[in-house]
């Protein structure tokens, strides 16, 4: 299923009734939709490299007249200088969402590869009903679990005096940011990587357990590397999913700015300087930047993933 | 530039991270060890046990059990531990400032879905009929990678406005101006404002529409369309009696996906407006609630209202699922 091939069903270069909508004036409306579409990103992107001077007297637009740039944004952004005042720095977010952002997709993904494994492979009275009973759970709005588990967090789980779950005290720490992440990606995360793993050749698997393969081993040799497209998808998804995540990082890193992610920093910058543009294009920019470069170099996986889930 | 200082302050964060992770790994590797030993009868249902049993945990802990403890919550009061009864629920009832909370969120989930759905289709058609269609399909979905803190600062600065003496450094102001009348202020004009919110969202949404109805359209088989062409079909009717119906499964999906994400909608309403000026919807007003007034009860019961919301799509979801499964 490549997306991206030019495989355009050609059907009517002799037809006379499609004139209207021929090829040109198909490129021609879908290439002035991209332009406005990019525009905005654009503009973002212009201004966070002009003078703070500049960006409040004039429009972007200006830079194709007057061209005057800067780094002195990103200076004051990234480190905490500049003439803007002490804007704190945004680079220890940015580290924040990476040690963020790297468990909190290879958790879940490995997790949910191992169940999806189960529920397709090792098959017990009840699995079907099982799969159906996860991927219904996506019912459940993250907004739900949020109070709960934050309780659960700070002060264990009890049945009178018996305590089920003692206080695990990440509240507030990397891991009370993980775990929340990992348990509301699992739902999405098995019902697409079970789609595919279900659909791996039987004859395969079959003679590696003739062969004496236990499960693990089955699992280790041939779903993995197997898997890695379906795999690589999802972790794309993820990535993008937590590195722009709002609600759940304020809600688990509330009150210690010691790990909130920089998304959060981000929006707690356009209460505090909701009229520096310059700091808030530059720091927006750094924001956008990691998850631009993981979508544009890995796209291809990325839209597999999501056809997955929708196209049959 | 970066002093010593920083990095004693957070190189612990990374150590953690990347502990975490080589020890994740090792447990994993240690069980499946372990239990790869196993042989005979037992073999069987311990693989299945390892394999499952993390995510059925983690799923019971993170999702069954506060699902069931925010309804029981939103019976609660402020504090979650006294029985209140319907009290939360005819809090909403009464208060007119929440009825304006839930007719946005209605707004949202009636136009955003279909607004979306159906540019990414108009979109999807023309790039199939285009060629070269690969660049402006990328920069298309680009948005797709942007957060919606980030989409909201990019559209705060084309919605920002200056007083009419100042000059205009937001685009839309600019243009209103050339087109000869006074800007605004976009954004505490109501109901324009939840529109201009909502075209935050269609901007970051439209791509994902589009991309997938693509693929759709491109899986419709060429003699079909070809055959409908020789038998006259074109442009609207075409499109009506021919493409629309092949891809209409996919469209529903998309729909419902989009009906759920701005049911659920909260950075571009939080970053923006913060939810003043009538622009908030149910998820900002919970975390509000919650958060800001720390009232658990009454957040609760704004979490179940969503949730009563969201049951009938994906229970439409789980139907086709189920339908599918059975052809299959």
């Amino acid at each position: 299923m490549s997306i991206m091939s030019k495989k355009t069903p050609k059907i009517a270069d002799h037809n006379p009734g499609r004139k209207l909508f021929s090829s040109k004036f198909a490129a021609a409306v879908v290439w002035s939709i991209t332009i406005l579409w990019t525009i905005p990103t654009f503009g973002l992107f212009a201004t966070s490299f002009r003078p703070k001077n500049d960006v409040f007297l004039t429009g972007w637009w200006q830079i194709f007249t007057h061209p005057h740039f800067t780094l002195s944004n990103y200076d004051a952004v990234l480190f905490g200088k500049g003439d803007a005042g002490n804007v704190g720095g945004v680079l220890p977010y940015f580290l924040n969402s990476l040690a963020i952002t790297l468990p909190a997709v290879i958790f879940p993904v490995v997790i949910a590869t191992m169940a999806a494994y189960c529920l397709a492979w090792i098959r017990f009275r009840g699995s079907d009903a099982l799969f159906f009973g996860i991927f219904a759970l996506q019912i459940v709005p993250i907004q739900m679990s949020l109070i709960p588990l934050l309780q659960l967090f700070t002060g264990g789980a009890h049945i009178g005096h018996f305590t089920l779950i003692p206080a695990l005290g990440i509240a507030g720490k990397l891991a009370g940011i993980w775990l929340p992440h990992t348990m509301f990606a699992l739902p999405l995360a098995i019902y697409l990587l079970h789609n595919f793993i279900s659909s791996l050749p039987r004859d395969l698997m079959e003679a590696a357990y003739v062969d004496g393969a236990n499960h693990f081993t089955v699992f280790r040799r041939i779903v993995l590397p197997l898997s890695i497209p379906a795999i690589a998808a999802f972790s794309i998804f993820q990535f993008l999913w937590v590195w722009n995540d709002l609600l759940v990082a304020l809600t688990f890193s509330a009150g210690t700015q010691t790990i909130s992610p920089i998304n959060a920093k981000l929006a707690s910058l356009v209460g505090q300087w909701g009229s520096h543009w310059e700091i808030l294009t530059a720091g927006a920019f750094i924001t956008i930047a990691v998850p631009l470069v993981v979508f544009f170099s890995l796209q291809r996986y990325f839209v597999r993933g999501l056809l997955a889930g929708s196209v049959k | 530039m970066v002093h010593l200082s920083f990095w004693s302050s957070n190189l612990p964060k990374i150590e953690q991270t990347l502990g975490a992770i080589a020890i994740f790994f090792a447990v994993l590797g240690a069980l499946f060890y372990i239990a790869g030993r196993v042989n005979g009868r037992a073999a069987r249902p311990l693989a299945g046990f390892i394999f499952l049993a993390p995510a059925l945990l983690l799923l019971l802990v993170g999702l069954v059990v506060p699902a069931i403890k925010t309804i029981l919550f939103s019976f609660k009061d402020s504090n979650g531990i006294k029985y209140i009864g319907m009290k939360n629920y005819q809090w909403i009832i009464d208060n007119p400032e929440i009825h304006k909370v839930i007719v946005n969120t209605l707004l949202w989930i009636l136009i955003t879905p279909f607004a979306t759905t159906a540019l990414g289709l108009f979109l999807a058609i023309m790039l199939n009929r285009m060629k070269r269609e690969s660049l402006p399909k990328s920069l298309l979905f680009m948005p797709m990678a942007i957060s919606f803190v980030g989409a909201s600062i990019i559209w705060q600065f084309v919605y920002n406005f200056a007083p009419p003496s100042q000059p205009q450094t937001g685009l839309l102001s600019a243009l209103a101006r050339t087109l000869g009348f006074t800007p605004p202020n976009w954004i505490l004009v109501q109901p324009l404002n939840t529109f201009l919110l909502m075209v935050i969202f269609v901007w970051v949404e439209t791509g994902f529409a589009m991309v997938i109805l693509s693929a759709a359209i491109k899986g419709v088989p060429a003699d079909i369309m070809e055959a409908s062409a020789l038998d006259g079909a074109t442009g609207w009717k075409l499109f009506r009696l021919v493409t629309f119906p092949m891809v209409r499964s996919t469209f529903i999906v998309v729909l419902a996906t989009m009906v759920v994400t701005s049911l659920k909608l909260f950075d571009i309403v939080r970053t923006v407006t913060g939810g003043n000026f009538s622009t908030s919807v149910i998820s900002n007003e919970m975390y509000s609630q919650i958060f800001v007034r720390f009232d658990n009860g009454r957040g609760s019961a704004l979490a179940v209202i969503l949730f009563v919301m969201v049951t009938p799509i994906l229970a439409y979801n789980i139907r086709n699922l189920r339908k599918e499964r059975s052809i299959a």
